[in-house]
């Protein structure tokens, strides 16, 4: 079995701030990290290879030193990992990210399974797993908390929704998203680590695919990010405070003067 | 500080400190309460291949050696040192079969200690043999090709969990010391059983039993070494294990700091941080030396053992003796930098204090190191024949 894990290099989101002059995300001094929703998405893979065998292989697309995210994941137990960098790549929307990824997915030979976390922390779209499938052409289910190989042919994923959970069974290959209920990932290894150090990690470009550059980064894409700002700040806020007959009579006022129909 | 490590050694440090920090900090204060065993925390470090820094190669470990295993110790010590006791003294009982092992014994015995598939423990004390292992009155006597052990050992850390086990028990009784010879056992040996689990002060999560012997039949060849050299197999231990101890008061000691400090950041009173003034300044400013001095001593006396040096048990009982005095003094001033807060159990400084007590009295008291630097001082000086007035 062979399974292949998708992954992104974010900004670390617990030092990103905006600049309230040009709206723009302030990049400089920001360190980059693995996208927390993929560790379980690699922990999802790992899991799946320690129960029935086979490799998994790691893959981002991003400028050359997303190899460092890679590395990371690689010091988990990943067997290989592959960097899509090509400066025709930059500017990428969902659509011309998921058609280079599932161009290399194909370009690896046989994969039954592809795996992505639930969504990235800086994009939010959870658009990526679904377009790759589309791309790729093949059956695909999102919020998947649990995997299980059914028969060898099919994978069996229980699917969080707010009320629960739903059971779907879909034929390989596959791709599939995963979140946090997975289970945490795992602790790095020291012998997986020193490996990781020392792996060849090919770089593959868009003629290494067979993309041309209006299919791919922002001349392959749909749509464009116009703007990104912060929303206002909120402070016409009003704290009701007294007893609870009081409080009560305080936002029925409220509510009536603000004019909310059927007060 | 750059202490010049190695790519695989600064790996080490950063593997056992991210789990330190994510897998061990979180429950210390719920495992010391419970007193539960930490197997989970024990399979993560498995996983991670740690409990084979310090075994060769050929092993199954990663082929470093006593600065490895110190690393390892001192960033999980940081967090916990009754999960990082734990973890060392799966290495004190192996550390016989190392040293003095067939390589049959070793082949057999170290590769699942190295993956951590088993812990280990070492058994040398009883109720009247301490400090005084000539004391010791577990017996071993040889019957065809079987050894028959009888006897109790008392405190032996990581026993009941651990399934191998390395014991020095009397081989011949009138000779003292020099009757004492070393063993394997194993857990489900005929005749191997373990008491209660201890009470402690600290150290709470760390398991701390008796073993009991009642006509445990093991085979001859679980001798380690020749009949005779248990007590040799014990201080040869102890001369690789003790910096070990030292680097669990490194940790330690910088455990406490880094709580004193941050608080003492934050917490305000007469309008000004408690760090802007001196007394507390100079609190701080002592168990930072202290800590960073234990620190490179226990490095360096790591790397000379580590050079394959002989001379090694007068630098083995420093690197143990300074860092465990400085861990009780450094835990004990950080209780104070919090006051009220440092006393109760709601924060990590007072389990540190109580944990730290231990380092000054388990693998050799410190009375019994300043015995051993003693002793070394005198054969020292005794061999110099120039004068120095």
């Amino acid at each position: 079995m062979h399974i292949v894990v998708c992954i992104k290099q974010v900004p670390d989101a617990k030092n990103v701030r905006i600049d309230p002059e040009t709206n723009t995300l302030v990049r400089q001094g920001v360190d980059s990290i693995v996208n927390p929703h993929d560790w379980y998405a690699v922990e999802a893979a790992l899991l799946l290879r320690d129960e029935y065998g086979g490799k998994t292989t790691v893959m981002t697309m991003g400028p050359p030193q997303a190899e460092e995210a890679l590395r990371e994941t690689l010091a988990l137990g990943v067997d290989e990992a592959v960097l899509l960098s090509d400066r025709a790549f930059a500017g990428a929307d969902t659509w011309a990210t998921s058609l280079t990824l599932a161009r290399a997915v194909e370009k690896l030979g046989p994969v039954d399974l592809v795996i992505c976390g639930k969504q990235a922390i800086d994009g939010d779209t959870a658009q990526v797993g679904p377009g790759l499938a589309a791309h790729l052409d093949q059956p695909y289910t999102t919020y998947g908390r649990r995997l299980e190989l059914v028969n060898g042919d099919q994978l069996r994923v229980e699917r969080l929704t707010d009320f629960g959970y739903e059971v779907v069974q879909m034929a390989l290959p596959a791709v599939v998203t995963v979140v946090r209920e997975i289970g945490d990932p795992r602790m790095p290894g020291l012998k997986h680590k020193m490996r990781a150090k020392k792996l060849e990690i090919p770089t593959w470009g868009a003629v290494d695919l067979d993309l041309n550059p209006e299919e791919v980064g922002l001349q392959g894409s749909f749509t464009q990010v116009v703007k990104v700002f912060s929303p206002p700040p909120r402070s016409d806020r009003e704290m009701i405070t007294g007893e609870v007959e009081e409080q009560a009579e305080k936002l029925f006022n409220l509510l009536r003067a603000g004019k909310v129909p059927g007060l | 500080m750059d202490y010049f490590l190695t790519e695989e050694q600064q790996m080490i440090r950063e593997i056992a400190a991210k789990i330190a920090t994510e897998k061990v900090r979180p429950v210390r204060a719920e495992l010391d309460e419970s007193e539960e065993f930490p197997w989970d925390i024990m399979k993560i470090l498995a996983q991670s291949d740690l409990f084979g820094v310090y075994l060769p190669e050929e092993y199954g470990g990663s082929g470093g050696g006593v600065l490895e295993n110190c690393l390892a110790i001192e960033e999980m010590g940081r967090a916990c040192i009754s999960v990082a006791t734990t973890f060392a003294a799966s290495g004190l009982g192996a550390y016989p079969i190392l040293l003095f092992g067939t390589e049959e014994q070793k082949q057999k015995y170290l590769p699942p200690i190295a993956s951590g598939e088993k812990l280990a423990a070492f058994g040398v004390t009883e109720a009247n043999a301490g400090s005084d292992a000539g004391g010791i009155q577990t017996t071993a006597k040889r019957d065809g090709d079987h050894y028959v052990l009888n006897g109790t050992k008392q405190w032996i850390t990581n026993a009941g969990e651990a399934e191998i086990y390395t014991v020095v028990a009397m081989t011949d009784r009138t000779k003292g010391a020099r009757g004492a010879s070393a063993f394997i056992v194993e857990k489900g040996d005929p005749g191997f059983s373990f008491g209660k689990k201890e009470k402690k002060m600290g150290l709470r999560a760390s398991a701390t039993r008796e073993l009991l012997f009642n006509d445990c039949r093991i085979p001859a060849d679980r001798l380690i070494g020749r009949e005779g050299t248990g007590f040799i197999v014990t201080m040869k231990t102890f001369d690789v294990s003790r910096p070990g101890i030292g680097a669990l008061g490194v940790g330690l000691s910088q455990g406490a700091l880094d709580i004193s400090v941050e608080y003492a950041r934050k917490r305000v009173q007469f309008g000004k941080p408690i760090i802007a003034f001196q007394a507390v300044q100079h609190m701080l400013a002592d168990m930072a030396t202290e800590t960073e001095a234990s620190r490179v001593l226990v490095y360096a006396a790591a790397r000379y053992i580590d050079s394959g040096a002989k001379d090694i048990s007068k630098i083995s009982a420093i690197s143990k003796l300074y860092p465990t005095d400085v861990a009780m003094r450094v835990t004990t001033n950080a209780v104070q930098v919090l006051g009220g807060y440092g006393y109760m159990r709601d924060y990590p400084v007072e389990k540190m204090m109580r944990d730290a007590k231990i380092l000054q009295i388990y693998e050799g008291t410190n009375q019994i190191q300043r015995n051993i630097i003693g002793q070394e001082l005198n054969k020292e000086y005794g061999r110099i024949k120039e004068t120095f007035f």
